[in-house]
């Protein structure tokens, strides 16, 4: 075997001039660096750290979950150091509950409206960006970036603020400009109210991604395409249809899937704005398990209420994990 | 393509409303937070703090342990952005310049472990946490927080690997470099704009975290998102100091992400949301 540090030369075919006697070695270089049965192991030693960490760091957590899932593990168990099995009885408990089957449906109708008007208002911000001129875009990138970067804690603080009913800007703008009622409003008595909130927190933070990734996207289609589409006589509409949309459709369909995941597990922004009050009637699936779980100490229950909230979101997003699985071909 | 004076404006004028709309919740935290408590609790609100002041801040300084908590924030958030990048750089490279049996089937894990549900796997980690004994440290924090961003930089920092030609490497190695020398001193000064891009996200989610801290470190050891959340709670309605101790948790992620954002912007729709 010819096991000499020949891999230095013949990885670049541009280093002909000592080409002729080692040809075949270029065959082999394929598989990294020069030396035999170590450089097979080396792509395996580099990943190790990774796989380690993913293992014990998310594997075993995921694992774990589930197991919890079958046990009755409240306060008394948890400070015995007990494990008492349940089998399924978190989950009938769970399956059969009214309470359940309201969050999840809350969770699922919450998701989706916030999905659709994050991507609505995204693109349509998208496309304006791409009609702007040069210095009205860089100001509208600043203010989108802006709320892009704001920390998910430190934006629900300020919008608590902003609709606080005793001194907050909100009510003062909508009385002052002719809803009187709405003087000193409060915005979290109400389910309906309480989500508005949380769905224009979410927006707001949500639709610069999609916007400036829209008009990155933009930028890439080339100009010709849209003067040939205008040529036949397409107009807005029809450009947008048959151009913008068919080159950005992988963009719609990452993008609209990546905020189903982000919004449907969104925690912070749910629980620390009004606890999932009034009535615990804002609470979504993950604060739900939270709140059963940690905050009652029932965590079996909790654990079971995530793994079927784990299995629910997999539902949702099953065509485009079908779509990732397959790409496994080009990665 | 001459467009009618209303084609031209009505875009503009868009743009203006839509810069309110998404500036202005951070104008407002910034401008409450200097305000004095007489304009916060105006009947009007006043829109310009022109005569404004440092108290609201100081009182966020002066609060229990608020030093303790920026160090533990920065110290937790630091960590483990850097043994992420450590870890994915290794990882990053063997996907993306060697080929070798199990790597599709690590990448589609790593693509899994990416859209992993942290926020309901909290009453695991808790229980994993709580039966080694590590329940307010910031040994188990650092190492879940490295996990979170640890595939999201795998999967950018492949994309910035590919973008720098395999020539480069291979003529380092014509000149006599090793590999691993070829990696050091070509292929690594030309990621450090991926790297600040990669770490940057890292960086706002490790820094932003709250539903872990909020279980696991529940009396000590704990960082700056839960002090927020607390913060307003135990200071009742003084909007002044919550909006202080807000802007002061905003601030480092603003600066940075302004600075780096157009890199960082890029190499996300490259790695990352690859439809």
């Amino acid at each position: 075997m010819t096991v000499q540090s020949e891999g230095v030369q013949t990885h670049s075919p541009r280093s002909g001039s000592a080409g002729g006697p080692k040809a075949p070695a270029l065959k082999r270089n394929r598989g990294g660096s020069g030396a035999g049965r170590l450089s097979r192991a080396t792509p395996y030693l580099l990943l190790l750290p990774a796989t380690l960490a993913t293992l014990v760091l998310l594997g075993y957590p995921a694992v774990k979950i589930v197991l919890i899932s079958f046990q009755k593990l409240n306060m008394f168990e948890l400070i015995q150091h007990v494990t008492v099995w349940n089998g399924f009885q978190n989950y009938t408990d769970q399956l059969t509950s009214a309470e359940f089957w309201h969050t999840a449906e809350r969770s699922v109708f919450f998701t989706l409206a916030n999905v659709v008007l994050i991507m609505l208002i995204g693109s349509l911000v998208g496309l304006l960006l791409n009609r702007l001129g040069k210095r009205m875009r860089l100001f509208l990138s600043v203010a989108l970036i802006l709320a892009w970067a704001m920390p998910v804690v430190a934006a629900t603080t300020v919008y608590q603020w902003l609709f606080d009913s005793q001194f907050g800007v909100v009510d003062w703008f909508l009385s002052a400009f002719g809803w009187h009622s709405m003087a000193h409003y409060n915005w979290f008595s109400t389910q309906l109210s309480t989500f508005a909130v949380i769905t224009l927190l979410i927006t707001w933070m949500s639709i610069p991604f999609v916007a400036l990734t829209m008009y990155a996207g933009l930028t890439t289609i080339p100009g010709e395409l849209y003067e040939a589409a205008r040529m036949d006589g397409a107009g807005t509409w029809k450009s947008f249809r048959f151009v913008t949309f068919p080159a950005l459709k992988p963009f719609f369909l990452g993008t609209t899937f990546l905020e189903v995941i982000w919004i449907f597990k969104a925690f912070t922004q749910v629980l620390a704005i009004n606890q999932g009050g009034p009535d615990r009637l804002t609470e979504t699936l993950p604060v739900y398990s939270f709140v059963e779980g940690v905050g009652n100490q029932h965590y079996g229950v909790g654990a079971a209420i995530a793994v079927l909230t784990i299995l629910i979101l997999l539902a949702l997003t099953a065509y485009y994990l079908r779509i990732i699985l397959k790409q496994e071909d080009e990665l | 393509m001459r467009r009618s004076l209303f084609g031209r404006t009505w875009p503009n004028a868009v743009a203006v409303v839509l810069f309110v709309f998404f500036v202005f919740p951070v104008y407002w935290m910034v401008a409450t937070s200097f305000k004095k408590d007489t304009d916060i609790i105006s009947s009007t609100p006043v829109f310009l703090p022109l005569n404004g002041t440092l108290q609201h801040f100081t009182r966020a300084f002066h609060s229990q342990g608020f030093w303790t908590l920026v160090l533990d924030s920065i110290t937790v958030t630091s960590l483990s952005v850097i043994c992420s990048l450590a870890i994915a750089l290794l990882a990053a490279f063997a996907v993306t310049r060697m080929r070798f049996k199990g790597r599709k089937a690590f990448l589609l894990v790593i693509m899994i472990a990416q859209m992993a549900p942290w926020e309901v796997m909290v009453i695991a980690v808790y229980m994993i946490v709580r039966d080694s004994n590590m329940l307010n440290s910031l040994v188990p924090l650092t190492a879940f927080y490295m996990m979170m961003v640890l595939p999201f930089t795998i999967l950018t920092l492949r994309g910035f690997i590919a973008a720098v030609p395999k020539e480069l490497e291979e003529s380092a190695m014509v000149d006599g470099c090793s590999r691993r020398q070829a990696f050091v001193k070509v292929v690594l000064p030309l990621l450090a704009p991926g790297l600040m891009a990669t770490s940057l996200f890292g960086f706002i989610t490790a820094w932003n975290e709250y539903p872990l801290v909020l279980v696991l470190n529940k009396e000590s050891a704990q960082t700056l998102p839960l002090w927020l959340t607390q913060f307003q709670t135990n200071f009742g309605d003084d909007w002044g100091a919550t909006m202080a101790a807000s802007t002061v948790f905003a601030l480092p992620i603003l600066v940075v992400f302004f600075i780096l954002q157009r890199k960082a912007v890029g190499g996300l729709t490259a790695g990352a949301v690859k439809g």
